[in-house]
């Protein structure tokens, strides 16, 4: 256990994300913190009719809360607020365990954090961005 | 030097023969047991248990003879005067809280100052935010240098004519260095200022007189001790003991109850309400006649030596930068570090890999971290049991970090 989630993509991630700046056009942020360890990042869309044109995150945390972060702006960014919310589902599905070959594949890169499900400690440092999208996406709807 | 290998205490704890590749270094957070624990604590249930200090049977007395016998052992080994100043509680944290509950009821006022150590655990910090809250007193801080010291003169200075009681560790569970107690109760009481001590990282690994350091209160968990989980000590001295009201009410805490009035028991029982752990009590008393067999002489040696070990391997890795004092004869078999660029959860689960058991986060002390400017941290602590060669195991994986998580050289 352990070191098979420091996978090639993951470290890839963590030392060069891509998505790990300010966001000047955001039209919308979001906080998320994970009280166990003390990791927040703040997580910035633009948002044009219903779709997410670009993003950014910025704070500190773990290598797997910064790659998996990382990864998922990767996957939303140009897709419909709704398919980001499915992508969540997804994802949430595939780190309790619970998920069809399919469904891994729908998440692209996202799905070299599969091995998270077998770390309970850490899973909450994988779903931190995560969760804080939806948060921000269902926020943003409600209004 | 005494020979740290083929320890020969390590064969009487049953989880190493379990995983025998084990390499236990977070026994801040939690020591292992030693089967002559385990023995008490089965011999408790197999000869000896019945409801204890209300039974009229031969049982029970043996149960209440078992449980008054562990707060005798106690008393003994952190040499208070009378058993009547040993309360049993679940762990320091308890023990902490019914300092803050009673003691507060009891003398802090509105206007009053609590003073409380910078890098004082969350279980010695948030009783006091609560207390403070609750009261309208006022709660300020000790600050500590980088190298984790406190002073003398600092703590003159932060105390005032209204400051009813200064919290300190010890030992701090994140830097392992020792607090000055004894210089700090004779500035506190010169004062009027009650001093109350955590002895958790403390009490387990070197000896504690509360006599000789003239602490007003001390707490510790058993768990810390060798001993099992849900037991813990509080020591309060006894005229303060007596002012104080009771934490928790209910049964065995009272001496006569009407429908509107109780009168409660004497000390130390008016502190432990309901049906209390005698079983673990039975477990703290043998761990500590364990700890005494071995001797805190041979204990110290030994986790000096091994701090050492570990303290100039780890000064000469790079990249590797350990929090507080540059002498490892302050680290007291707490060693914090940083590796650089890499998160302290992702520098444990290396070390998980590679089957090497260390903390990482902020080891409920996020004010301290706050205070030295760093997120979080990696911690790796020992006990006498560890041997040389779980340093060096150690030393291995943490060479190996940085490159595992992706950096060249």
């Amino acid at each position: 256990m352990g070191d098979n989630i420091y996978n090639e993509v993951l470290i890839d991630h963590n030392l060069h994300p891509m998505h790990l700046h300010d966001l000047s056009c955001a039209t919308c942020s979001n906080d998320g913190l994970n009280p166990t360890c003390g990791d927040s990042l703040s997580l910035h869309l633009n948002i044009e009719n219903g779709v997410i044109k670009d993003g950014s995150f910025t704070g500190v945390g773990c290598a797997i809360s910064q790659a998996s972060t990382d990864i998922m702006l990767d996957l939303i960014i140009g897709r419909s607020t709704e398919d980001a919310l499915h992508l969540k589902e997804l994802f949430s599905k595939m780190i309790n365990g619970d998920i069809s070959q399919e469904e891994i594949d729908e998440l692209e890169e996202a799905g070299a954090l599969q091995n998270i499900s077998k770390m309970p400690a850490r899973v909450k440092c994988a779903l931190l961005g995560w969760d804080t999208l939806e948060k921000l996406l269902k926020e943003e709807g409600a209004k | 030097m005494i020979i740290l290998n083929n320890n020969p205490y390590k064969a009487d704890f049953p989880v190493f023969r379990h995983y025998p590749d084990l390499v236990y270094l977070d026994n801040a957070a939690t020591t292992q047991k030693p089967i002559q624990v385990m023995r008490s604590v089965e011999k408790y249930y197999s000869e000896e248990n019945a409801n204890p200090l209300r039974g009229l049977y031969e049982l029970s007395i043996k149960a209440t003879d078992a449980y008054e016998n562990a707060r005798e052992a106690v008393r003994k080994f952190i040499g208070a005067k009378s058993t009547k100043e040993i309360i049993f509680t679940r762990n320091a944290t308890e023990s902490l809280n019914l300092i803050a509950y009673s003691f507060g009821k009891a003398f802090i006022r509105e206007g009053d100052e609590i003073l409380v150590g910078v890098s004082e655990h969350h279980s010695n910090l948030l009783p006091w935010q609560n207390l403070a809250r609750e009261t309208g007193s006022v709660l300020k801080f000790l600050e500590c240098d980088r190298q984790g010291a406190y002073s003398p003169e600092d703590l003159k200075a932060a105390l005032t004519p209204n400051t009813r009681l200064f919290a300190i560790a010890q030992v701090s569970n994140v830097f392992g260095r020792f607090n000055p107690i004894r210089e700090f109760a004779e500035i506190c009481h010169r004062n009027g200022t009650r001093i109350v001590c955590d002895g958790a990282q403390s009490v387990p690994h070197a000896p504690v007189d509360v006599e000789d350091l003239d602490v007003d209160f001390l707490a510790f968990s058993g768990h810390k001790l060798y001993a099992p989980m849900g037991i813990g000590v509080l020591y309060g001295r006894e005229e303060l003991l007596e002012q104080m009201p009771p934490f928790l009410s209910g049964g065995e805490m009272i001496a006569y109850v009407t429908r509107e009035n109780a009168t409660y028991a004497d000390l130390p029982h008016k502190f432990e309400a309901g049906t209390v752990n005698a079983g673990g009590a039975a477990g703290l008393r043998a761990a500590i006649g364990y700890i005494e067999s071995i001797g805190f002489e041979n204990i110290v040696q030994r986790e000096k030596e091994l701090t050492a070990l570990a303290f100039h391997e780890m000064k000469r890795i790079e990249h590797v930068s350990i929090i507080g004092s540059e002498n490892s004869e302050d680290h007291n078999g707490i060693i914090t570090f940083t590796v650089d660029g890499v998160h302290p959860h992702d520098i444990a689960a290396v070390f998980d890999a590679d089957g090497i058991a260390v903390r990482a986060g902020h080891h409920c002390a996020q004010p301290l971290h706050q205070h030295i400017g760093v997120q979080s941290t990696a911690r790796m602590s020992l006990a006498f049991y560890n041997e040389e060669k779980d340093i060096e195991r150690f030393i291995d994986t943490l060479k190996t970090v940085r490159r595992r998580m992706g950096y060249g050289g």
